[in-house]
């Protein structure tokens, strides 16, 4: 081969890599939204095409979805209580062998343990950490959880502080193990896998006869509607991988009955506690929800995550 | 032709460095910004980047009602200081961290959960330098469950 093509060709490969690596180092943006007024509709759509058109200029852009230890906290602070049975069966794990059936389980199992720990229960923390193992091994992530991993909890199993950090830190190793080798799409479908197993776990403990103005667990699962335009954009990002798209399509069908419920919240006051250093964001919500939606919302959780589970 | 292939080292450095970074910044995640959530938990998510001066970054995220919150913006020693505000879904800001001489902390409660923007930008190095410093940045986040 005549040696200055080679060159002019090793040339090329290089301005080929830096302008890849350019691209993908860089996000996407945004820019200024209109000033408030005092009362605010939320609509996750509205908020959403707002950002899209924001932040022209800003170099990186993230989206952060409640990670399995959050929701989990997230519900047992509204109130919710132990049920094993809504959990997915560690016995379940042999049927994932597509990477997207791990990744959604990973997720699942993932937010399964963080619900188990928080509520003292040691011997289904220890199996979903196991099956947890299984799913992250099943896609490669490295060490992730490893058997250190696994001793570490067996030891610590009666201290939930340390149990806790290490859910923590097996989360973020996932996911930046992910993040590190471009594998975000896998990253988005774990979260999302998590993000519908706390909706599921939520919509089956509100009870048949409660209050719908009056229930914390209630409202934190219309929350979720605040929550929704940021897992669609975060799918978005990763729109080009067939499995995100197919994960969309469930998240616009939650969108869809999302849309139905009305959240309006008056303007943010901030207040801080000169002794605790604490600031209080001060503001009020009131929510629109009828019973059918609220039933319709339950039943598509459910098809979607019998869909996840196999 | 020596030039050509001195160019050539450059570049390919210049594009290795994002994929090197990520592998530093989460070690520095890990084993420098987690301690200074203590005793709030560390939620397990990975926010983190490679910035230089300058350079500004965003995160939208929904809060909870009910849960207690701290933010911690992590960078590298070598950086000057990194400004960062909080604001809502109308982008009126919540808290400015330049009033409060660059803290790095916030800690925070919501009566009604909402979403937010976490917005930060590294300051411009005040000193003169010939090269524009970078380093990573991480934006972590970490729960406590309220006191009964």
């Amino acid at each position: 081969m005549n040696i200055k093509l080679l060159h002019r060709k090793a040339l090329y490969l290089s301005v080929v890599i830096v302008s890849i690596a350019l691209i993908t180092g860089c996000g996407s943006g945004k820019d200024k939204a209109n000033d408030s007024d005092d009362l605010v509709t939320i609509d996750s759509l509205e908020i959403d095409e707002q950002l899209i058109q924001d932040v022209k200029a800003v170099k990186e852009i993230f989206y952060s979805l409640p990670s399995p230890l959050e929701t989990a906290m997230i519900l047992k602070q509204a109130g919710a209580k132990y049920n094993e049975e809504l959990l997915n069966s560690t016995d379940n794990t042999s049927r994932y062998v597509t990477n997207k059936s791990m990744a959604l389980n990973l997720g699942i199992y993932t937010t399964d343990l963080s619900y188990a720990s928080l509520f003292d229960q040691t011997q289904a923390t220890i199996n979903y950490m196991n099956a947890s193992k299984k799913m992250a091994e099943g896609l490669g992530i490295l060490n992730a959880i490893d058997e250190d991993v696994l001793e570490r909890l067996e030891a610590n199993i009666n201290n939930r502080e340390v149990i806790m950090d290490i859910i923590s830190e097996t989360i973020m190793n996932s996911s930046s193990f992910l993040e590190e080798n471009d594998r975000q799409a896998m990253s988005t479908i774990i979260l999302v896998g998590g993000w519908v197993e706390g909706l599921y776990i939520a919509t089956n403990l509100v009870e048949d006869d409660v209050d719908f103005n009056n229930n914390e667990l209630v409202n934190r699962i219309i929350d979720q509607k605040l929550t929704l335009g940021t897992v669609l954009s975060l799918l978005d990002e990763n729109s080009d991988n067939a499995d995100v798209l197919n994960v969309m399509t469930n998240v616009n069908e939650l969108k869809a009955i999302f849309d139905k419920i009305e959240i309006t919240t008056s303007k943010i006051e901030p207040v801080t506690d000169e002794e605790t250093n604490v600031t209080t964001l001060k503001s009020e919500t009131t929510i629109s929800m009828s019973p059918a939606t609220y039933n319709e919302l339950k039943e598509k959780v459910k098809l979607i995550r019998s869909n996840y589970i196999l | 032709m020596k030039k050509i292939y001195q160019i050539l080292i450059v570049l390919t450095v210049l594009a290795l460095i994002p994929f090197h970074g990520k592998t530093q910044c989460k070690s520095f995640a890990k084993k420098v910004c987690k301690l200074e959530l203590t005793p709030y938990i560390h939620d397990g998510n990975f926010n983190a980047a490679i910035l230089t001066e300058g350079e500004d970054a965003e995160l939208y995220k929904t809060f909870y009602s009910g849960q207690n919150y701290r933010i911690y913006i992590c960078g590298s020693a070598a950086l000057p200081d990194i400004e960062f505000q909080v604001l809502d879904v109308n982008r009126n800001v919540l808290y400015d961290n330049r009033k409060s001489n660059y803290a790095r902390i916030w800690d925070f409660k919501l009566e009604s959960s909402q979403q937010l923007i976490i917005s930060l930008r590294v300051r411009n190095n005040e000193e003169e330098a010939d090269e524009l410093i970078s380093g990573c940045v991480a934006i972590m986040f970490g729960i406590k469950e309220e006191a009964d």
